[in-house]
């Protein structure tokens, strides 16, 4: 068994590696490792329970918008509380509706944050128990943080376009 | 046009019990305007007379968008809006927002700015909890010490106010140090603080500690175990109540930690008695830290040098023309960070407070995400009520000290 927090790190990057296809990305003495899909479970089950990181600080996701291979990475972010040790995973997500499996059978905490990825992204994490909007309105329509999605703002109106743009806002006319 | 649209108990059928849908037991809404919720805060209750079944957490009714907005805003300008979440702490989250961009774009912080981002970080954190003890005991009928704790909370805000013109939002951390200097009255004014508070933090304890009335309403009250903290992600005061010695300052020091020497306070049980055991603990040992980094403040710029990254002084604009340039790019374009992604964390007043900040080589933010203490302590309230009066929901809300802007954000 390797002894010091670092040897812990390198073993557990090595045994993801070699057992889930994972690879490798370091960046400012922080680890990320990119797992597909369909491994990220049993992987993060595995770092879990042989290499001690026991606590899923946070669960978010990226959109790469425009591109469609991978559209989205969800991140993940592990903490071994006996090794003091933090990896990344990501996980690549192909297409516009894509699925993922929940990790809250590992975690129970990734609850509220695969919720919030569903309300803000639109990523469906098959299993999970209660996958309903968390932040925003429960009729929302809409992804928020979806690269496709416009940050509103108010048109700027000028003498030559006032009333063209007051035809188009949404308030109520008189 | 969007309609609003009422949610009917169908849609949480899976979240309550079978005798809720039978009728036998009642389901009771807490807000979102409940005094006692310190913020925007539904509670969905089951109910079997006075016993809560059952808790259902609402959050979202101050979600403002601004993981989105900032997005849209160059590193510089998207700063402004991290004070806006956790309101009552808002030196921590600009300080934590300002690491993530150091660790990005690899900038170098001077040693005067990192100790005076030490002092000040604590001193939002004593106020933080003064706020925290006064509105905790107001909602457990103790009136006095509220009216105590806001008055000792002012001259801390008085501080800010000397520093950064603003008593809240202060935006005074920047990316590479911090604004400017602090003025010459600062070092007075927090010394009248460090030899004013201990007397008063006694003060609260004897009204508090062997108060019958509050042990009576919090000992044994919304227990959590270390187990648990670490199972649900859990930091801060709550998990350090359980038993758990774990404090981002120790364990993964940030802004020069390593050199102040402190305790972390912990409680065995777990309940809310040992939360406020805590966190007034907590408060002396802020106030060892300040005193330490008070007395070797070192001299020297407060701003980094690298002038890619930091603004020039004013007073160079008028005699450089190197700093009329890099004032104007930095001013309107920004600076350029790499395309990578970096996660800094703090130890906040309620737990640990992360920022996952991803560059795209442009000189905004690809993506911020805030990972907030409030959002993780708040999915644990059906732990903390389950078989509890509802009048110790309300002690439970006080005692993880949840502030909704942190929450929602």
């Amino acid at each position: 068994m390797a002894n010091t927090n670092t040897e812990v790190l390198e073993e557990a990057v090595r045994v993801i590696k070699e057992r889930f296809g994972a690879s490798e990305h370091r960046f400012r003495d922080e680890v990320t490792l990119i797992i597909p899909p369909e491994n990220i479970i049993e992987a993060a089950q595995t770092l879990k329970e042989t290499f001690g990181f026991n606590v899923l600080i946070d669960e978010t996701a990226v959109d790469y918008w425009p591109q469609q291979t991978p559209r989205f990475h969800v991140v993940y972010h592990l903490y071994s509380m006996p090794h003091n040790l933090i990896l990344r995973l990501r996980v690549p997500l192909n297409g516009n509706a894509p699925h993922l499996e929940t990790m809250e059978r590992v975690f129970p905490n990734a609850n509220w944050k695969e919720r919030e990825i569903w309300d803000m992204f639109g990523i469906v994490f098959d299993g999970h128990s209660d996958l309903r909007r968390i932040l925003m309105p429960a009729d929302w329509q809409g992804h928020p943080l979806r690269k496709d999605y416009p940050l509103g703002y108010e048109e700027v109106q000028f003498s030559f376009n006032a009333e063209e743009i007051d035809r188009r806002k949404p308030y109520a006319k008189s | 046009m969007v309609m609003l649209r009422e949610v009917s108990v169908d849609e949480l059928r899976h979240l309550v019990s079978e005798r809720a849908l039978a009728g036998e037991t009642m389901l009771l809404n807490m807000g979102p305007q409940h005094p006692s919720t310190h913020g925007v805060l539904r509670l969905l209750l089951e109910l079997d007379g006075e016993i809560v079944v059952n808790c259902i957490p609402d959050i979202g009714f101050l979600h403002t968008g601004v993981e989105k907005n900032m997005e849209a805003k160059t590193y510089q300008k998207a700063e402004v809006m991290t004070d806006r979440l956790d309101y009552l702490n808002p030196i921590g989250n600009n300080l934590v927002y300002c690491l993530a961009v150091e660790k990005l774009v690899g900038l170098d912080v001077p040693p005067r700015a990192q100790a005076i981002r030490v002092i000040l970080a604590e001193l939002t954190r004593i106020a933080s909890h003064l706020l925290w003890l006064g509105t905790s005991s107001l909602d457990l009928a103790a009136m006095s010490t509220f009216l105590y704790t806001m008055r000792e909370r002012e001259m801390i805000l008085d501080i800010f106010e000397m520093c950064s013109g603003q008593r809240m939002m202060t935006t005074y951390v920047r990316p590479g140090g911090l604004w400017r200097d602090v003025p010459v009255e600062f070092e007075d004014a927090v010394r009248r603080v460090l030899e004013i508070m201990p007397r008063r933090i006694d003060e609260y304890e004897r009204l508090l500690t062997t108060n019958e009335l509050f042990l009576d309403r919090t000992r044994g009250i919304g227990v959590i175990t270390a187990e648990e903290c670490i199972q649900w992600g859990i930091s801060g005061p709550v998990a350090r109540a359980a038993g758990l010695k774990y404090d981002l300052r120790k364990v993964r020091p940030y802004s020069g930690y390593e050199q102040y020497e402190f305790d972390i306070p912990t409680q065995p049980d777990g309940d809310v008695y040992s939360r406020y055991r805590v966190r007034v603990e907590e408060m002396r040992q802020s106030l060892r830290i300040i005193r330490q980094a008070l007395d070797k403040l070192p001299y020297g710029p407060v701003r980094s040098n690298n002038r890619k990254f930091v603004p020039p002084p004013r007073s160079e604009l008028g005699v450089s023309m190197e700093a009329v340039i890099h004032h104007f790019k930095l001013w309107t374009e920004g600076f350029v960070a790499p395309k990578e992604s970096v996660y800094a964390a703090i130890e906040s007043p309620r737990g640990e407070l992360g920022v996952f900040l991803e560059g795209d080589g442009g000189p905004k933010p690809y993506r911020v995400h805030y990972v907030t203490p409030s959002f993780a302590n708040l999915q644990i309230m059906p732990l903390l009520t389950r078989n509890h009066f509802i009048a110790d929901v309300v002690g439970i809300i006080g005692s993880i000290d949840i502030v909704l802007g942190d929450c929602d954000r």
